[in-house]
């Protein structure tokens, strides 16, 4: 800590050498809480792709799979197309107005609890203490020369990240094909080069940002801090030090007395004055898997996982003090207790305009999209008209376009279309029939779940307009009956009567 | 302003010196592992300039220890690209060409391949999207000179059209009447009003009833009695709406004048087989290709038959 006199003093660094944390094993209602979400998290995360759904004979049976390959999405009953991408755009707009909605209600909830780099550097972390001990014992094989000992531990460990490392890369690449198929290939050796790749590339990122950079990713690579620093109030949750019960420090009393001068909470006691209640024992400090002091106020580092709340909790019944120095709170509760006045209660805080705002756009894009999934037409027709030449004029002077066909089956069935034309008194044929046995539409048979392209031409007398308007239908021959529209031009030479 | 800095209370970390509205900046370091990652970026772009071709000499740059060019990487590209086409090709290889639209994947291959060779070899007399010119038919038409059917575009493609250098290509010339004095000019002049009038673009006049009589003895031989042609001479159907050269007066007159010789180079003598029968699947395919006659008629058939093709 400098003041700013302190300019005559050692020059600032441009870059700083990283402070290692060493986080210490703590328990209580916090803990558990990150127990139970990364049990279910993780859970979420391997088990999804070897779940089923089916699909019948024409689609694959994964219940969740991104099927690059063939353009799919597959999300238990939904099947998204290449086309309809825009739901994915919704899910992430929904996404990030969530984050919007939870951060303003209870901070940063999401970096404390769910976000994977928290999850997967907590699992590493706890890996890291079951091996090498607890936080003191970390920091004396930290500083311990390097001997077999030592080596066999930090070995260890990095074996074990290097094998959580694979399992997650591992599970990642289930989601983009059959997880039974690709299990049993990837295993013989035979899956693509790509599933190896990805393993590689997945192993590695995930050891590096979960076992070695950690509280690094949250401080200096991720935006989301520095987003939300924006989004929070003085009405969001967050993780506070509650400084009007707990300054004046006490130190423990050896340490006191050895500074008996320096330390202004014995000179209080001298004074008769009430001490706070915070032992400054530095628990809050030691369990922070970021490597902050909480006390110092809301912070970047900050991620409000809850462990200083355990910490503090621990030795606040040890020392037989009230319970919540370190605790949940906001920024106007935390006025509102400095003038001794309650809390707003819990429901007061969450129901605000800003937070109803963010859930109604929240719900509003929901409802909205799944009422378009809903209605959506499982047939589709694009119609590109031949731009060279834009018309053939035919032997009995009159004049043919063509146009190339496009007919979506989004149905997991085969199923047998008519294709219409309407607005020119024409014929229409395709690549197998011919002019002669042509009539005003023609029929398709469309794979299961798959897009037909087919080739049309359709000749009508040389008297009309040059550029008129053509209309084409496609309409399902099966109990539905869907259809769909698409509209193109008929062409015909410039002067033509 | 940039002489203001401090050093902040709170973090205790310098601040870069400016000031807005009492708002400063904190000039806080950045982690180590940060400048060894830009270190690390220095180091890989020493590397990839020793194993990549990298520094600019006066003639070209250093070869890098790789060997890497980017023609190389093209050929290596080419090469695994007409591997993997190779099964596909020699199917279209040993396929006759009235077969190949049996197997509908072997079809599609020949369309793709011929609409890519086209684009090269045919589109400057042709057009890019072979509609043609005046004096180079349109291939999208149901008009053929010399047959539309697959057989007979492969034929034309492979011997050419009056090509000298191909002796069984497809051969024929048409007298020039005028030129060659074998019509005097106002009976040039009866023979176009004629033919304008079995085109249906003119009303029947005294001119065409003169033309009739000259038709029947200077051209029917040719283009038919009726005046439809005869594929086995390229005569094109003067009684239809498609005109190679113009089926206005001017045009018409110019042509029986002083004739037409239209050529195209036989293209069996300078590609390969199988890009010729990919450009015949696919000029077939380009709207007005004609089925294959029944084989029991093909040898019997009338060589005036007019195109009933619609």
């Amino acid at each position: 800590m400098s003041s700013p006199d302190d300019l005559t003093g050692p020059k600032q660094r441009l870059f700083e050498a990283r402070r290692k944390v060493f986080p210490r094993k703590v328990d209580g209602t916090f803990r558990r809480l990150k127990w139970a979400i990364m049990a279910v998290t993780l859970t979420i995360y391997y088990a999804t792709p070897w779940l089923r759904w089916n699909r019948g004979p024409y689609a694959p049976d994964q219940a969740v799979l991104v099927d690059l390959a063939h353009r799919r999405f597959y999300m238990f009953s939904i099947e998204i197309w290449p086309n309809e991408f825009y739901y994915v755009v919704g899910l992430l707009v929904m996404a990030a107005i969530g984050l919007f909605l939870v951060t303003s209600a209870v901070g940063r909830a999401w970096c404390g609890y769910a976000c994977p780099q928290t999850v997967w550097t907590d699992l590493f972390v706890h890996v890291e203490r079951f091996i090498e001990g607890d936080r003191n014992t970390q920091i004396r094989l930290d500083r311990a020369p390097w001997g077999p000992a030592k080596i066999a531990k930090r070995g260890t460990k990095f074996v074990v990240w290097l094998a959580i490392g694979a399992a997650t890369g591992g599970a990642w690449i289930f989601y983009f094909a059959d997880a039974p198929t690709l299990a049993r290939a990837f295993v013989t050796g035979t899956a693509p080069y790509a599933a190896y790749a990805t393993v590689g590339i997945l192993t590695f990122t995930t050891v590096t940002l979960g076992g070695f950079l950690r509280e690094q990713v949250c401080i200096y690579m991720c935006p989301w801090p520095r987003i939300q620093s924006a989004m929070m109030d003085e009405s969001s949750l967050t993780v506070t030090y509650k400084d009007w019960r707990g300054e004046p420090r006490s130190h423990g009393l050896k340490r006191a007395q050895a500074q008996a001068d320096a330390t202004p909470s014995l000179v209080a006691l001298a004074q008769g004055q009430k001490l706070g209640d915070c032992i400054d024992c530095n628990a809050c400090v030691a369990v922070c898997p970021t490597g902050i002091d909480i006390r110092e106020g809301a912070q970047i580092g900050c991620i409000t996982c809850g462990l200083c709340i355990d910490a503090c909790d621990e030795v606040m019944t040890r020392v037989d003090r009230p319970r919540g120095l370190i605790g949940y709170a906001t920024e106007a509760d935390m006025e509102r207790a400095r003038k001794g006045e309650t809390p707003v209660p819990p429901i007061g805080r969450l129901l605000r305009p800003r937070t109803i705002l963010y859930f109604l756009l929240w719900a509003g894009i929901g409802c909205g999209m799944l009422f378009v999934l809903g209605n959506r037409s499982h047939i589709g027709i694009s119609v590109l008209q031949t731009r060279n030449p834009l018309w053939v004029r035919l032997s009995d002077g009159s004049i043919r376009n063509s146009y190339t066909l496009k007919v979506r089956n989004m149905e997991a069935r085969p199923r047998s279309v008519e294709i219409r034309i309407d607005g020119v008194d024409g014929v229409v044929w395709d690549e197998e029939g011919n002019r002669a046995t042509a009539s005003r539409s023609v029929r398709l048979d469309v794979p299961a779940d798959k897009v037909a392209k087919a080739q049309l031409f359709v000749a009508a007398t040389a008297a009309g307009p040059q550029h008129g308007d053509l209309i084409f239908t496609v309409r399902a021959l099966d109990r539905e009956g869907e259809s769909a529209v698409d509209d193109s031009y008929f062409e015909r030479p410039e002067g033509a009567k | 302003m940039a002489d203001n800095k401090r050093i902040d209370t709170a973090t205790g970390t310098e601040t870069v010196g400016h000031e807005w509205d009492g708002i400063e900046e904190l000039d806080t370091p950045m982690p180590r592992w940060w400048l060894f990652m830009l270190y690390g970026t220095i180091l890989f772009a020493i590397g990839y300039m020793i194993v990549y071709p990298a520094w600019p000499m006066v003639h070209g740059a250093t070869k890098g220890l790789w060997g890497w060019t980017s023609h190389g990487q093209l050929q290596r590209e080419t090469e695994a690209e007409q591997l993997r086409k190779a099964p596909i090709m020699h199917a279209l290889a040993t396929t006759p060409i009235e077969r190949l639209t049996d197997n509908p994947r072997l079809q599609a291959a020949a369309i793709e391949g011929g609409r890519s060779a086209f684009k090269i070899y045919c589109v400057q007399c042709h057009g890019s999207g072979a509609a043609g010119a005046k004096g180079y038919p349109n291939l999208n038409d149901d008009d053929w000179l010399w047959g539309g059917d697959i057989k007979a575009i492969h034929q034309t493609l492979i011997h050419g059209v009056r090509y000298p250098d191909d002796k069984q290509g497809r051969l024929s010339q048409m007298p020039a009447f005028g030129r060659d004095g074998i019509l005097k000019s106002d009976e040039i002049q009866d023979v176009v009003s004629y033919v304008r009038v079995i085109s249906r673009q003119d009303r029947p006049n005294a001119s065409a009833r003169h033309g009739a009589a000259l038709f029947a003895a200077n051209c029917a031989a040719c283009h038919g009695p009726e005046g439809k042609g005869n594929r086995t001479f390229g005569a094109p159907n003067l009684t239809d709406a498609i005109w190679l050269y113009g089926g206005d007066r001017a045009t018409l007159t110019e042509t029986v004048t002083n004739a037409r010789y239209g050529i195209m180079p036989a293209w069996g003598q300078r590609l390969d087989p199988v890009t010729v029968k990919m450009l015949a699947v696919y000029i077939h395919a380009l709207g007005g290709g004609e089925k294959l006659p029944p084989p029991a008629v093909t040898a019997s058939a009338d060589p005036v038959k007019p195109n009933v093709q619609p």
